[in-house]
């Protein structure tokens, strides 16, 4: 007589073809299943075939993949560093701090400029966001948040109106009164609900809309009046950092920027990622449009800011040193594009030439990382907020 | 301006490089080469009145290093950045608990890469208590509490009153191992010491470089690598099992978003794309005309506000009288005058003065809905249905068949998109025929070249104070001959 171990096998119906038959019994992730030998062998047929769909789906996509980047490259026939030599050499820029504005408790996080060219609103990390008459460097209005940790707040078009929001994961808005004295907070609007954190919100050309990002990998659309969701924009693989509306007047599309390493750029209408780029190394913290709105630049961890063109379909300039080691957090274009004002987290502004691709200032004056920095509407000056609490003034 | 980047090659599927290490490896970097033995920076030992100071170098002998090796243009530029490098806790001054960078004879030592920031370290209060606690026991003029220091122990005295029995006792260990040690090891290790507490818990004034971005630090909190206990009080999560938390899950890709890539890849590759040297003389070119217009390379025409404080540039704008440079900027494309709220109205002044200003006034229409709330949508898109496209409409335009009856079908479930294609048609109509004939018009040059003339005329000294009542009477006329004809948008 043989050694043999007998399996101990149970005899009933499949639980897959209900026929009687001998059963094995298996356990699939602590679910026990009871399958007669077909079954099982059909299941495990079926499992190596979607495993084999999903292994082919994945090379047919990374084939794709290195297509599109080889068909990018095809048309790179010449650097632009290359074809703005001919471009005349800037002269020495004299860029000065104008004005200071001190008031926050704790670190700036985000600013955004009022289309009258000289208020700004403000936000911190001690939960007031602040609106000031820059030029006066009067405070004009104060709102305290019942959150630490405001990340985003925009101005509305009118002037009439302010957005903010960070750790509560809303996008709330204020009406500002002419009345100092009324009481702002009793006003607000919840407007925008996300899952994480809120990192960015502007209006979108009208104070009816606001779009937001959110550390919940989404950026979306919404109505201020009644807080529905108008659109809402899937695909970035991790936190959305940051976003810029398309200048155009006739255009309907966004860039965000994400921890995923990537910049999508998007359709407000269809909420499809119409374009992508991979080829920053670290978090994108920052997006902004090229004035004409066919380019954007992006400020990144990696220490570098890049110009990606959207007719080229690829990133077409970088922006960095090696004295350049920390992360960058925020970028605006000069009203003519020709320069870009990049803040970091060294503390210092650095200003680049975007055609020829050279470092022409460095800006020192602040005590802690830069975090955000915006040009006014009419290219007179930049304003850039910091950890340091202050917000400087520079033309 | 290519760069290699050295650093983050293994970026795909390295979750461990966060922001904050990519700078630390940065960092790290310029350190290692710092200390080269051939070409870093020279560290020595030197003579003080009757003891030595072992394992020093001098805040300039940093400073021409950077300039020599690092690629940087100043001096400036090198205390900044060496300065933000002694903040970080990678070399320090050794008689000052404010990490700074000076360009003279001050002495810096290297910070052991035990103690590097780059090792996610945590510490908590107790070891801070027991650090200063140690410092009390020890006799050496050059280990006295400051008085922030001393502050702080009082208040650590008060936070921790129950514990502080086995606080003592544990600085009483750690000061009794340190006596054990070779005196001018005691020295280094020391300072080291303190200098890493410099960076945890800085002199009140000074930046905490330590403090983090708060979206940045839920990726940072790696608790198999944090380190919390310098004195081996905590439980220090490194030393216990290995069974730590594990690194966070990558999900598996489903086969539908798969899909969806694939997709979204065969429709990149189904773009066109312009190649770069077209893509280059259209951004050279942009920022040709408008750095005119650019206020940190063209002075604005009065001066800049927040350079002078005179704000008539300002005043300037806000009035109905758009000066000459803004007239012209509406020649450079249909964009320009749409963009601008006095060349719209211009505009359209111009084509209802030619009976043809329906296209702009539905264009403009269709924008207004697309700006308002969502609950007055229905009725707007029924009011501009009436107004511009339904049979017999007043303003009726002229679209091609195939937008008109994708408008008609939109109408019937009216959403702000509803009159995108008719929108797009006009758009293209306006730009090839309204917008040109707008530019060419005796209309538009004029307020091209009038205000230039009075402008130039103006300028003459001898013409001034005559000319004062004039130019007030011309402003007058042109105000009032703008507003004449006020056409109504619809609201």
């Amino acid at each position: 007589m043989c050694d043999q171990t007998f399996l101990a096998i149970t005899f009933g119906p499949c639980d897959s073809c209900s026929e009687n038959r001998p059963l094995m019994n298996l356990y699939i992730k602590t679910e026990p299943i009871n399958y007669c030998s077909l079954c099982m062998e059909i299941m495990a047929c079926q499992g190596l075939a979607s495993g084999e769909t999903l292994k082919s789906l994945k090379a047919e996509s990374e084939t794709l993949r290195k297509k599109l980047e080889e068909e990018r490259k095809k048309l790179h026939d010449v650097e632009l560093e290359k074809v703005a030599e001919k471009a005349e050499a800037l002269g020495e820029l004299n860029m000065k701090t104008r004005r200071t504005l001190k008031g926050h408790g704790n670190k700036v996080l985000c600013m955004d400029w009022c289309k009258d060219k000289r208020r700004i609103v403000s936000s911190s990390q001690d939960g007031k966001v602040i609106v000031w008459d820059a030029f006066t460097t009067n405070k004009e209005h104060a709102v305290t948040m019942p959150t630490t940790w405001v990340m985003a707040c925009a101005y509305a078009p009118s002037g009439c109106a302010i957005a903010c929001g960070g750790l509560d994961n809303k996008c709330s808005v204020y009406p500002l009164s002419l009345d100092k004295d009324e009481n702002l907070a009793a006003k607000k609007k919840s407007v925008a609900m996300h899952t994480n954190y809120l990192s960015g919100c502007t209006f979108t050309n009208s104070d009816m809309q606001i779009l937001t990002s959110s550390g919940d990998g989404t950026s979306a659309l919404w109505d201020v009046e009644s807080g529905q969701l108008l659109q809402s924009f899937h695909g970035h693989s991790a936190d959305v950092l940051t976003l810029d509306l398309a200048p155009s007047e006739t255009g309907n599309t966004f860039v965000s920027g994400g921890s995923d390493k990537k910049a999508n750029v998007w359709d407000l209408r269809s909420g499809q990622n119409v374009q992508s780029f991979d080829t920053h190394d670290s978090d994108i913290n920052c997006v902004k449009y090229y004035p004409s709105g066919d380019a954007f630049a992006s400020a990144s961890d990696d220490s570098t800011c890049r110009l990606f063109d959207l007719r080229a379909d690829r990133e077409v300039s970088i922006y960095s040193k090696d004295s350049i080691m920390f992360g960058a957090a925020s970028v605006d274009f000069s009203l003519s594009g020709r320069l870009l004002f990049a803040g970091y987290n060294d503390y210092t502004i650095n200003v680049w030439d975007v055609l020829k691709g050279t470092r022409v200032a460095i800006l020192f004056g602040h005590e802690n990382r830069v975090s955000s920095l915006r040009v006014s509407p009419d290219g007179t000056a930049f304003c850039s907020g910091s950890w340091d609490n202050t917000l400087r003034i520079w033309a | 301006m290519a760069q290699t980047n050295s650093y983050s090659q293994s970026s795909n599927g390295v979750a461990d490089e966060s922001p904050n290490m990519l700078v630390y490896r940065k960092m790290e970097d310029v350190i290692a080469h710092m200390q080269d033995e051939t070409n870093g920076i020279p560290v020595r030992t030197v003579k003080s009145f009757l003891s030595k100071i072992p394992s020093v170098f001098s805040g300039s002998d940093i400073v021409q290093w950077m300039i020599k090796n690092l690629n940087i243009d100043d001096q400036v530029e090198a205390l900044h950045l060496g300065t933000l490098m002694a903040a970080h806790g990678y070399f320090f001054p050794i008689s000052d608990h404010v990490l700074t960078l000076k360009d003279d004879g001050t002495f810096y030592r290297f910070q052991t890469p035990y103690f590097w920031p780059s090792n996610c370290w945590e510490p908590e209060n107790t070891d801070y208590a027991v650090y200063l606690c140690k410092r009390t026991m020890q006799n050496k003029a050059r280990l006295e509490l400051a008085d922030y220091e001393a502050e702080s122990l009082a208040r650590l005295q008060r936070a921790f009153a129950r514990k502080w029995e086995f606080i003592f006792m544990q600085a009483e260990a750690q000061a009794k191992v340190d006596k054990k040690r070779d005196k001018i090891e005691r020295k280094i290790l020391d300072s080291q010491e303190r200098a890493f507490w410099d960076v945890h818990r800085p002199v009140p004034g000074c930046v905490n470089t330590t403090e983090a971005d708060i979206k940045k630090s839920s990726r940072m909190k790696q608790p198999h690598k944090t380190r919390k206990s310098v004195y081996g009080l905590q439980n220090d999560i490194r030393s216990h099992s290995p069974a730590h938390a594990p690194a966070p899950e990558v999900k598996e890709p489903t086969e539908e978003e798969m899909r969806h890539q694939i997709q979204h890849w065969q429709a990149q590759l189904d773009r066109h794309r312009l190649n770069m040297s077209k893509v280059a003389e259209s951004l050279l070119s942009y920022t040709e005309q408008y750095v005119e217009y650019d206020p940190f390379f063209t002075s604005p025409e009065t001066s800049n506000p927040w350079i002078s404080d005179d704000i008539t540039i300002w005043e300037l704008e806000t009035s109905k009288e758009p000066g000459q440079l803004r007239v012209k900027r509406w020649g450079f494309g249909i964009n320009e005058v749409l963009k601008d709220p006095v060349g719209r109205e211009q505009f359209l002044k111009f084509l209802e003065s030619e009976f043809s200003s329906e296209n702009l006034r539905f264009w403009l229409a269709v924008q207004e809905v697309k700006k308002r709330p969502i609950r007055e949508v229905p009725t707007r898109v029924q009011e501009i249905w009436q107004e511009f496209l339904a049979p017999g409409a007043p303003s009726a335009i002229n679209v091609d068949s195939k937008s008109y009856d994708k408008t008609t079908q939109n109408v019937k479930d009216p959403g702000r998109y509803a009159f995108e294609d008719a929108q797009e048609h006009i758009y293209k109509l306006m730009k090839s025929d309204s917008y040109s004939r707008f530019l060419r018009s005796t209309f538009y040059q004029e307020l091209l070249q009038a205000k230039k003339k009075v402008n130039n005329w103006l300028r003459r000294p001898d013409v001034f104070i005559l000319t004062t009542l004039t130019h007030s009477s011309l402003v007058h006329r042109y105000h009032t001959d703008s507003q004449q004809s006020g056409p109504s948008l619809p609201h």
